[in-house]
């Protein structure tokens, strides 16, 4: 039988890697519909509109999904992580506060304006609520990695009697590992919601959509993804540098670095065994990795023996950072490659938009592996230096968190099928619909604002 | 302690309660209208176009209300930690399956519009069991918490009777709610839900009354203590007249131009208030019955002070672009649609 330890862990895991797919596209996507909504206003083509109004619902039902999760997770720090707001509640509390108080509020409320209210206020203060929503989901995402940085690089504090105390907001909130998360969580939302858009417009056009609509959001998420992705790749780099200065424990995991050494390989592929303390199947570049962390070809990489039995597991760490990267790499490939289609022929030709296709979701990938990275990255610790993970852990009885982890498995399969299924049947009946959002219905009943192209578009 | 020699340490506290009581209160009264309309939502086949309009009145709503949940619970969290680890400890499992609740109508309110057509019915079906788990369970942890966290049978007891009480509650608020938003064949069937809910309700919070202070002997003393009880004796007097003038006026609705039609949910609100000042004064200071009191509780000040100037600032925000959008969806509800 599992102990509450381990079950606590399992659940947290589960509840937190269901909950952030939804916020990482909502956040993202928020921006996405204001600039839709914007471009609408300013050029009043009825396009816009119909892109605008297509996802702003595939937004309603995401944002669902991330406010229930969401509400599910601001319980489980009382349920099962006491330990954590006894001895942190000082810190963790406010900025847990903050976020509610800030973002949670103005994004539900202008949400409902966006969602229903638009016959109901002026075409601005419409357009307003939309920008609302997108500072509101992007505020969220400041407040919570405020706290998530400060547990991994924690500074602006002093413990007395065992219990943390703030010393000093501004510190507090700007820890050292704090902007780098935050836009690399940031760039990831907008790369996520780009493949998540392009994907689905994509599966809209492939299906027969002869609209220009999904056209113009395929367009829109590519662009996004192409512009993106480097950025990533460059802000991912200097998150890699910050992290090698204040865990450097977590690098030598990622890396697989065991004896600290000058010169280190960067190995492309490697089976890291905890047991053995060593790699099997190595095959690296020399001094890749020292010249990318300390940007000298014999700087040193301190390893994992000097942090032994204080290090966090190797394995999980070495292969998601393997998989974000390359799933980076393949965003990055793609984006270009329809950027370019999109450039010469004005379209994507039928196999890459299949490609699009399969990409839909390929931000979640990455993501989570991302997140697994930095997160068992600072075990031992649940904040670095001050707390330990397993001291925090609730003394309910196994059973308890067993059956608990047992309903919301069940349920977020369920929700993880019917969110795909609901997308898919979405994606479909707007193939068929006409939505007569801005212009009447003509009397025979022809479709109106179509590209010219139309006939051929919707064999 | 007297007032006057209360330090700033003393009275943040103090404050704290005052706004996780507001944020409770506030919670009630506005999920606990939409969740009284899940509770009421039929489900019979030629039901569809008048749970369309039931789901469309709490539509640009629910979001933000349940909102208030998490305002309450982040308060709890924020102000007085040992309070929430031990409520939370307590109430596990019960919460695990409120939550469930929760999640099964934060859903199924977006799945129902935009599922396949014959999966509408699924999802409403998922929304009533939604609403009415997570009715229960609020009810049930409201009976444990004012029992203090006993497991005995009598505690059960109490704790089921509270869950049916505030399932009722909810199902009054609700359908008080649908009277002042709806028109036509759905209000004559609000008037009755109202009728019936309002007492099976008005039953459950003179049970829980009754109870409270039996088993509690502080409350017992608190509530009954010469002079005082001639002055708080006009809480459940004013809830009675509450109960009272909707039992009346229920009977003369729906009026021409509908005249009138949102009184009974101000008198509900009404009740609500009354219970809820009355549990208030029942427990005060005490914010875990019997074991821990807000000043125990506590976090620390400066924390409570980095807090309360954000919340100072912001809260006031918060009602007034709540006011602005119950302004913008005022008027009867219409179909549900997307813009």
């Amino acid at each position: 039988m599992l102990d509450t330890l381990v079950l606590s862990r399992m659940q947290f895991a589960a509840n937190i890697s269901f909950h952030i797919l939804f916020p990482t596209i909502t956040i993202a996507l928020g921006w996405i519909l204001f600039f839709f909504k914007l471009r609408f206003d300013q050029t009043d083509n009825p396009v816009w509109m119909r892109a605008y109004r297509f996802w702003v619902k595939v937004f309603a039902l995401t944002f669902a999904l991330g406010v229930v999760s969401g509400i599910t997770m601001s319980f489980q720090f009382g349920t099962n992580w006491p330990g954590f707001m006894e001895t942190v509640g000082n810190i963790a509390g406010p900025l847990l506060g903050y976020e509610v108080l800030t973002a949670f509020f103005l994004e539900a409320t202008f949400l409902g304006i966006m969602l229903f209210g638009i016959n109901r206020v002026p075409s601005k203060i419409h357009t307003l609520s939309a920008l609302v929503v997108a500072v509101g989901t992007t505020l969220s995402a400041f407040w919570i990695l405020a706290l998530n940085s400060w547990m991994q690089t924690p500074t602006g504090y002093e413990i007395r009697d065992g219990v943390v105390h703030a010393t000093s907001w501004l510190e507090v909130i700007f820890n050292p590992s704090f902007p780098y998360r935050l836009a690399h969580m940031l760039l990831a939302s907008g790369l996520t919601a780009s493949f998540f858009v392009a994907g689905i417009s994509a599966y809209r056009i492939l299906h027969g959509d002869p609209k220009l609509a999904p056209r113009l959001a395929l367009k829109t998420g590519l662009v996004l993804a192409a512009v993106l992705a480097p950025i990533q790749a460059f802000v991912g780099d200097l998150h890699g540098l910050n992290t090698f200065e204040h865990q450097p424990q977590k690098i030598a995991a990622m890396e697989g670095v065991w004896e600290t050494e000058k010169g280190a390989p960067l190995l492309l592929f490697a089976i890291p065994d905890e047991q053995q303390r060593t790699n099997h199947f190595a095959l690296g570049i020399p001094n890749m990795a020292s010249l990318i962390l300390t940007h000298k070809t014999d700087g040193e990489v301190r390893g994992l023996n000097e942090f032994e039995g204080n290090h966090p597991p190797v394995k999980p760490l070495f292969f998601g950072f393997r998989i974000m990267v390359g799933m980076g790499m393949l965003m990055l490939a793609v984006a270009w490659t329809s950027c370019f289609f999109l450039r010469r022929r004005g379209e994507l030709p039928q196999w890459m938009l299949k490609v699009v296709v399969a990409m839909t979701f390929s931000g979640w990938l990455a993501t989570l592996a991302g997140w697994y990275v930095t997160e068992i990255g600072r075990q031992p610790w649940l904040v670095t230096g001050v707390l330990r993970t397993a001291d925090a852990v609730t003394p309910l009885a196994p059973a308890n968190v067993g059956f608990s982890l047992t309903l919301y498995l069940l349920v977020y399969a369920v929700l993880m099928w019917a969110y795909i299924h609901t997308l898919q049947v979405m994606a479909r009946k707007s193939v068929k619909v006409e939505e007569f959002e801005t212009a009447p219905p003509q009397a025979s009943g022809k479709l109106t604002n179509l590209p010219e192209a139309t006939e051929e578009g919707a064999a | 302690m007297s007032i006057a020699s209360m330090s700033l340490a003393d009275w943040l506290p103090v404050i704290f309660i005052g706004l996780m009581g507001l944020a409770v209160l506030v919670y009630a009264v506005l999920d606990g209208y939409d969740l009284g309309v899940g509770i009421l939502l039929p489900l019979g086949a030629n039901d569809e176009l008048q749970r369309d309009t039931m789901i469309a009145s709490i539509g640009p709503f629910w979001d933000a209300n349940e909102t208030w949940l998490v305002l309450a619970v982040g308060l709890l969290l924020i102000a007085f930690p040992t309070a929430h680890s031990m409520v939370l400890m307590h109430l596990y499992i019960p919460t695990a399956i409120m939550l469930i609740g929760l999640i099964m109508r934060g859903v199924a309110f977006d799945f129902r519009a935009k599922a396949a057509v014959d999966h509408k019915l699924t999802w409403d079906r998922t929304f009533k069991a939604g609403s009415l788990l997570t009715s229960l369970t609020q009810g049930y942890m409201l009976g444990q918490y004012v029992m203090g966290f006993e497991s005995g049978w009598s505690a059960q007891l109490f704790s089921a009777l509270s869950a049916v009480g505030v399932t009722a509650a909810y199902s009054y608020i609700g359908a008080a709610w649908l009277i002042m938003k709806t028109e036509g064949a759905l209000q004559q069937r609000a008037i009755r839900w109202t009728h019936r809910a309002g007492r099976a309700a008005f039953v459950g919070v003179v049970a829980v009354s009754l109870v409270n202070p039996l088993v509690n002997p502080g409350v017992f003393d608190r509530w009954f203590t010469f002079p005082l009880v001639m002055f708080v004796l006009l809480i459940p007097m004013l809830c009675f007249f509450a109960f009272a003038a909707n039992e009346i006026l229920l009977r003369r609705l729906p009026k021409v131009d509908d005249r009138h039609s949102w009184i009974p949910f101000v008198n509900v609100v009404l009740v609500f208030l009354l219970c809820f000042a009355g549990l208030a004064f029942s427990f005060y200071p005490q914010i875990v019955p019997g074991q821990l009191d807000i000043w125990q509780a506590a976090s620390a000040t400066e924390s409570l002070l980095f807090i309360l100037v954000g919340a100072l600032i912001v809260v006031p925000a918060i009602l007034a672009y709540t006011v602005f959008s119950y302004r913008v969806f005022r008027g009867k509800a219409t179909e549900l649609r997307y813009h």
